[in-house]
């Protein structure tokens, strides 16, 4: 199941884990990736709080949690190679996999079609 | 996820090669008031290298553009209005010989910065000296200008002329092809010629660290001049955000950044921008602060620092000491595509200027290590001999 928040972050639900990135449409607005850093395995995150960094050439934004949870695993590719994340955002550019506190919590975040209004 | 520097604007203005923007696909932002272009498709990495390795055409319309002009018609007169503004030598600029300075107030802080030609005595009427300054600043300058102005000379903006730069290692070569008169330019050096069909003020200069050239238009002129350039195979168009990188690797000021209404050109590093009689004989708005800090030392002076992991430290980093104590600010940072790491940009007092002097910056709580490094980070290219 693909899920979406207004901050232009997708999860990807599989039971209680969520495989968490940014959308082709953010990916897009910020150009080049130059350095992301990841949450540790092991982080507890709080919805809406900061939960990972992408820096472009030009700024630094904050990937925020969609929903409370651990970290269970966190894509050590992107970090390597930031550039790389833009090729594929929704796919090999996954950040983090987030273990959800309260998984019954994906039905309030947006569905493609919602998602997709937001940002036409 | 949150983009921290946004910026919005009620109303923008646009620069004569605006459509042309959209029509490459430019991503258009707002910056000092108009709707510029921050990168085309081709994306702020490729276009970076791409200016370190061939030829790169900017739109920098959004700039101004002034002449000051002696009501006498003598060079002497107009020379001796803007050296009460300024630090630099505006009497001894040769006929086609352009200069860097700063616009100071009383207390020697840096109005803005911008470039002073003398034209070619066949270029335009004699007494005239052409500006370029800051498109951010271009009412302040003005102002200032005209009441710090002495009588005897008067300040003409030109809003109907474009500005482009062409930039890169190949620039030479396209130029040279269109306008066989560019060739004999050195760095600093200015010409009016004809590019193809039309009129232009041409100077070997730029913000890029490369050989280039900085070609002022009519702007009516503006596109067809744009297309001619862009039809080289070498030149691709450059957007304002690989601007901002390779001015960063070559270790040059970005107003509002490096240089504002507090900071001296002797803390910004710009001494060698104030010629030898000016700074012994002073006489312009700002002089004694900077003769007081040329004997003694500034309270703090810019360098280059050079983070040893990977996180960029961005413009309002903090700056401590190897003891955790607070002693400066980052000013500019950001990632350098040619050396495939951050740098940085920022004051610090004179003791801990040295290069391969320890420091730390606080990256979103963190610690990390850094060092102080002699600028610029890229080595310039500019055509000084023939």
């Amino acid at each position: 199941m693909l899920k979406f928040t207004q901050d232009h972050e997708w999860l990807k639900v599989d039971g209680d884990i969520a495989t968490v990135g940014i959308t082709q449409h953010a990916a897009t607005q910020l150009g080049d990736l130059v350095f992301i850093e990841l949450p540790k395995v092991g982080a507890k995150l709080k919805k809406g709080a900061a939960a990972a960094v992408v820096e472009s050439v030009k700024t630094a934004s904050d990937v925020y949690a969609p929903l409370d949870g651990e970290v269970t695993e966190v894509n050590q590719q992107v970090v390597d190679d930031p550039a790389g994340l833009s090729a594929d955002p929704q796919g090999k550019g996954w950040l983090y996999k987030l273990k959800l506190d309260r998984s019954a919590e994906v039905a309030d975040l947006l569905d493609e079609d919602a998602y997709a209004k937001l940002t036409a | 996820m949150s983009n921290s520097h946004d910026n919005t604007a009620p109303i923008l203005r646009k620069t004569p090669l605006h459509a042309a923007h959209v029509d490459l696909g430019a991503r258009m932002v707002s910056f000092a008031g108009y709707d510029m272009p921050v990168q085309y498709p081709t994306g702020i990495l490729e276009e970076h290298t791409w200016t370190r390795n061939n030829a790169s055409l900017f739109d920098i319309s959004h700039m101004g553009q002034a002449l000051v002009i002696a009501h006498d018609g003598r060079h002497e007169t107009a020379a001796a209005a803007l050296e009460a503004l300024v630090p630099a030598d505006i009497l001894n600029l040769a006929p086609g010989q352009q200069r860097y300075t700063q616009l100071l107030n009383a207390t020697g802080g840096i109005i803005d910065d911008l470039m002073v030609t003398r034209p070619t005595e066949s270029a335009i009427a004699a007494g005239t000296l052409m500006l370029v300054i800051n498109a951010a600043r271009k009412d302040i300058d003005c102002a200032h200008i005209a009441k710090y102005l002495a009588a005897s000379s008067r300040l003409e903006p030109l809003p109907e002329r474009a500005l482009l730069a062409l930039q890169g290692p190949k620039s030479g070569d396209v130029l040279g092809a269109l306008c066989p008169e560019s060739r004999a330019l050195l760095f600093m050096q200015a010409t009016r010629a004809k590019i193809a069909s039309y009129e232009c003020y041409i100077s070997r200069s730029g913000y890029t660290g490369e050989d280039g050239f900085e070609i002022s238009v009519a702007a009516k002129d503006a596109a067809g001049l744009w297309q001619t350039l862009l039809a080289s195979d070498a030149v691709r168009p450059c957007g304002l955000g690989a601007r901002d990188s390779l001015r960063l690797e070559a270790g040059l000021c970005l107003y509002g950044h490096e240089l504002d209404e507090t900071t001296s050109p002797v803390e910004a590093g710009l001494v060698w921008s104030i010629q030898k009689r000016r700074r012994i004989d002073g006489g312009y708005l700002g002089a004694e602060r900077v003769a007081k800090e040329l004997a003694s030392a500034p309270a703090r002076v810019r360098v280059g620092i050079l983070p040893a992991g990977r996180p960029p430290a961005r413009d309002g980093t903090e700056i401590l000491s190897e003891n955790g104590e607070q002693i400066g600010i980052v000013t500019s940072g950001g990632y350098a595509p040619t050396l495939k790491r951050p740098i940085a940009m920022g004051y610090v007092p004179p003791l801990y200027a040295e290069p391969t002097t320890s420091v730390r910056l606080r990256v979103r709580g963190a610690l990390l290590d850094a060092r102080v490094v002699t600028l610029p980070f890229v080595p310039h290219s500019y055509r000084r001999s023939a």
